[in-house]
């Protein structure tokens, strides 16, 4: 089986040829429930290196959100069960730390956005007390230079007139600025690595921008690694270096983020491209993957995606694709990644 | 009024409202208004100010068209689909239907008007009650016009229905939650349909859902309009999905019109500086445009719809405003000297064309 560990590739292969700063190694995640076990995740690996953005793109319900609760540790423990895997950390499993050990990483060296804002801030205590918290609480410092701090922080965030507005409460601040603050929050003790979950999802595209626009620059400037989870195109291929993509709990494609767009090896990550509508046209009708996603209690033995894939031959039905290497930091979980990739549409 | 004589028995409601021919207006808004009242006070309560919500806004509907509608988060797209759904009540303005002003009609006219005007909403995941099987919530607009669909005679309907939409007809009896979330969005607008409407108000149908399952939705849409003949007021912020689905697109900003015109002009000859930085902030998804595109970033954000700006709404934030757009309110016209797709209903001063989309 070959897998591709850009630990191992030849000297001087690009700027992303240091050790990676996080590592999701082979992770198999399950949610035992009174329905039966549900296989969400298995065998994820991908890895993102200081100042690099990494994109996790993939179907609604294929564990993305799931392998990023584990990397923070916030998985719903039980009904989820971690059954496999190594998550390191500057080389380090952050699944056999000790608790105090892992403490000190997440939420310190790797922070995460969530999607929705409002409810991930507190609605009864203001901004700023959630900001200076964090300084209190972590680093020691007094009420009134964590205040301090947090206005400065504001305003690097671009929140208009941050002394005024400090002792806000969430609800009196606009979505854009809300996710505005969040971010604050994430990058308050200057983490290594950023996870950020459908950022952009809830807010229009104006807005989209300006959040996009600023977390790309915060991350350039203090050389943060970003993974981050979406499922818009446009935004992936606008501030990413490399993608992930995921079917049924296992990455079926990865690529640098041109070579992907210009020329899929998976079946799946083709069909997704295809289904984009245009701005800059009009189209008939448009491409749609067929049938259902996989039912996660019962997925399809072979390569997951077989019910659904034009290419698809015996040998799909029997055998699990391994991810196939293709060039450096380029691999496709497809049997036939080389007809995916000349596009014939074979059987 | 011209309802036909066996108007109340008929099953399909189409056949007591008068028929508007394709491309006729079918639904016609006129300064339309909704402010939501500001209160302080417990015991008493004072009204001390207005959230302008929708503040006059005009267009018109065809038959078997598409209008999107599109603008930022809080400008007053939902609202209007509230109005005309009549879930809110109108502070000023009209409807008109056909010609006849819903708020002059009653009883049974009133109701048949209703039938014909459905929704379908944006969260496929709460806004079907979880407790009803899909028979129960595909079926429940029958309970309130029973005279479409006879109580024997439901279950067909319901399964005729499924089957429209793409869905398995066996699985009548499950819950919401059996299904994924593209496949709830199939059953709302299933439900959207079981009164064979002529006009469906959609409130970011696909918004929720990854592009692949937006495809099969989007397509689905465009496949129903083209068997039935229906009207979309589309409501959506993703302009890519909307320049695909409509025959004419309107631009709000903080509760009035900004620009209204067919895709080409709103998309390919875009005049209100809104428009353009609205359509320049799109992402591409394509990884080479990204050095090359100009972005229109809007500094500030958007005013307080309970104190909007004088004169024109978006001069706090617009690169080209002047003293005027602070004295004068731009009128929803064309303005002189535009010529070609250029020449469409603009509401700036200033209105000149620019290449937004074709730069990329
Ligand atoms: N607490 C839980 N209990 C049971 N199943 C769960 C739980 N959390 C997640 N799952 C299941 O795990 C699978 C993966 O979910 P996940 O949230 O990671 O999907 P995702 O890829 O993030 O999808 P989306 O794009 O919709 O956010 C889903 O089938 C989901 O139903
Ligand atoms: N019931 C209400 N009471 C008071 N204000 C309201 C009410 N409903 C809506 N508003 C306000 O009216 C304005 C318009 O809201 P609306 O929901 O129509 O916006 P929208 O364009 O649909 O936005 P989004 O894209 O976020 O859905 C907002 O400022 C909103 O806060
Ligand atoms: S392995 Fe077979 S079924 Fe799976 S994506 Fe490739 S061709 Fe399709
Ligand atoms: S009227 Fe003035 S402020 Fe308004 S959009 Fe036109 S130029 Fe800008
Ligand atoms: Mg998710
Ligand atoms: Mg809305």
């Amino acid at each position: 089986m070959t897998t591709i560990d850009t630990k191992n590739k030849p000297e001087g292969s690009g700027p992303a040829a240091a050790a990676p700063l996080l590592e999701v190694d082979n992770l198999h995640v399950e949610f035992r429930t009174r329905d039966g076990v549900a296989k969400a995740i298995n065998g994820v690996s991908y890895d993102v290196s200081a100042g690099e953005t990494l994109a996790v793109l993939g179907e609604s319900g294929s564990g993305k959100s799931v392998t990023a609760q584990t990397i923070m540790g916030i998985l719903d423990m039980p009904p989820g069960h971690i059954t496999g895997g190594e998550i390191r950390f500057h080389g380090k499993d952050m699944l056999k730390m000790s608790k105090e050990e892992r403490r000190k990483i997440r939420g310190q060296k790797i922070s995460m956005i969530f999607q929705d804002a409002l409810s991930a801030l507190n609605p009864v205590y203001s901004v700023g007390f959630q900001l200076a918290e964090m300084f209190t609480v972590h680093r020691g410092m007094s009420k009134k230079d964590a205040k301090l701090k947090s206005i400065e922080l504001m305003d690097q965030v671009r929140i208009p007139a941050a002394k005024d507005r400090v002792n806000d409460y969430p609800h009196q601040f606009s979505g854009g600025m809300r996710q505005r603050i969040m971010i604050a929050m994430a990058l308050a003790l200057d983490p290594e690595l950023i996870i950020a979950d459908e950022p952009t999802t809830a807010l229009d595209v104006t807005v989209q921008a300006q959040v996009m626009d600023l977390l790309a620059e915060l991350q350039r400037e203090r050389n943060m690694g970003l993974i981050l989870i979406t499922h818009d195109l446009g935004v992936v291929a606008d501030v990413a270096d490399k993608i992930a993509v995921m079917y049924a709990g296992r990455i079926v494609e990865q690529a640098p983020v041109r070579e992907l767009y210009r020329q899929p090896t998976h079946p799946y990550t083709k069909g997704l491209l295809e289904s984009i509508p245009r701005l800059d046209h009009k189209g008939r009708e448009l491409y749609a993957i067929k049938g259902l996603p996989p039912n996660l209690m019962r997925i399809p033995s072979g390569c997951a995606f077989n019910p659904r894939c034009p290419y698809a031959q015996d040998v799909c039905r029997s055998e699990i694709p391994p991810l196939h290497e293709i060039s450096v930091g380029r691999g496709s979980a497809c049997h036939f990644w080389e007809t995916v990739m000349e596009g014939e549409v074979r059987g | 009024m011209a309802e036909s004589p066996n108007g109340a028995t008929s099953a399909d409601p189409r056949k007591i409202v008068k028929p508007v021919a394709q491309g006729e207006p079918i639904l016609q808004v006129r300064g339309l208004v909704k402010h939501f009242p500001i209160t302080q006070g417990i015991l008493f309560q004072k009204k001390i100010g207005a959230v302008k919500a929708v503040d006059g806004v005009t267009f018109d509907l065809m038959k078997g068209e598409t209008l999107g509608l599109v603008g930022e988060s809080g400008c007053g797209k939902s609202t209007v689909a509230r109005l005309l759904m009549n879930l809110e009540s109108i502070t000023a303005g009209s409807v008109l239907y056909k010609g006849d002003d819903l708020a002059k009609l009653s009883g049974r006219a009133l109701k048949a008007v209703r039938r014909n005007i459905q929704m379908v909403f944006q969260d496929p995941y709460t806004s079907l009650n979880p407790r009803m099987t899909v028979a129960d919530i595909i079926g429940e607009p029958y309970d309130i016009h029973p005279e479409v669909a006879p109580r024997g005679d439901r279950k067909r309907r319901v399964q005729e229905l499924l089957e429209l939409v793409g869905l398995n007809p066996e699985h009548i009896n499950r819950y919401p939650h059996q299904f994924s979330g593209g496949q709830r969005q199939r059953i709302g607008i299933a439900r959207g349909l079981a009164l064979n409407p002529e006009i469906i108000i959609a409130d970011e149908p696909v918004s929720a859902l990854d592009v692949s399952v937006q495809a099969q939705v989007v397509n689905l849409l465009e496949k129903l309009q083209n068997e039935l003949g229906l009207s979309y007021l589309f409501i959506a912020h993703d302009l890519s999905v909307v320049r695909h689905i409509s025959d004419r697109v309107a631009v709000m900003y903080l509760g009035r019109i900004a620009e209204i015109g067919t895709d080409a002009q709103i998309y390919d000859h875009p005049t209100h500086p809104y428009t353009q930085a609205l359509l320049s902030a799109v992402p591409v998804p394509d990884p080479d445009g990204r050095e090359h595109r100009e972005r229109i970033i809007l500094t500030g954000d958007v005013p307080s719809p309970a104190n909007p700006p004088s004169g024109c709404r978006f001069r706090t934030r617009c690169w080209k405003a002047q003293d005027i757009c602070a004295e004068q309110e731009p009128l929803l016209e064309i303005r002189k000297g535009l010529s070609g797709l250029g020449a469409h209903d603009s509401a700036c001063h200033f209105a000149e064309e620019k290449d937004i989309v074709g730069a990329a």
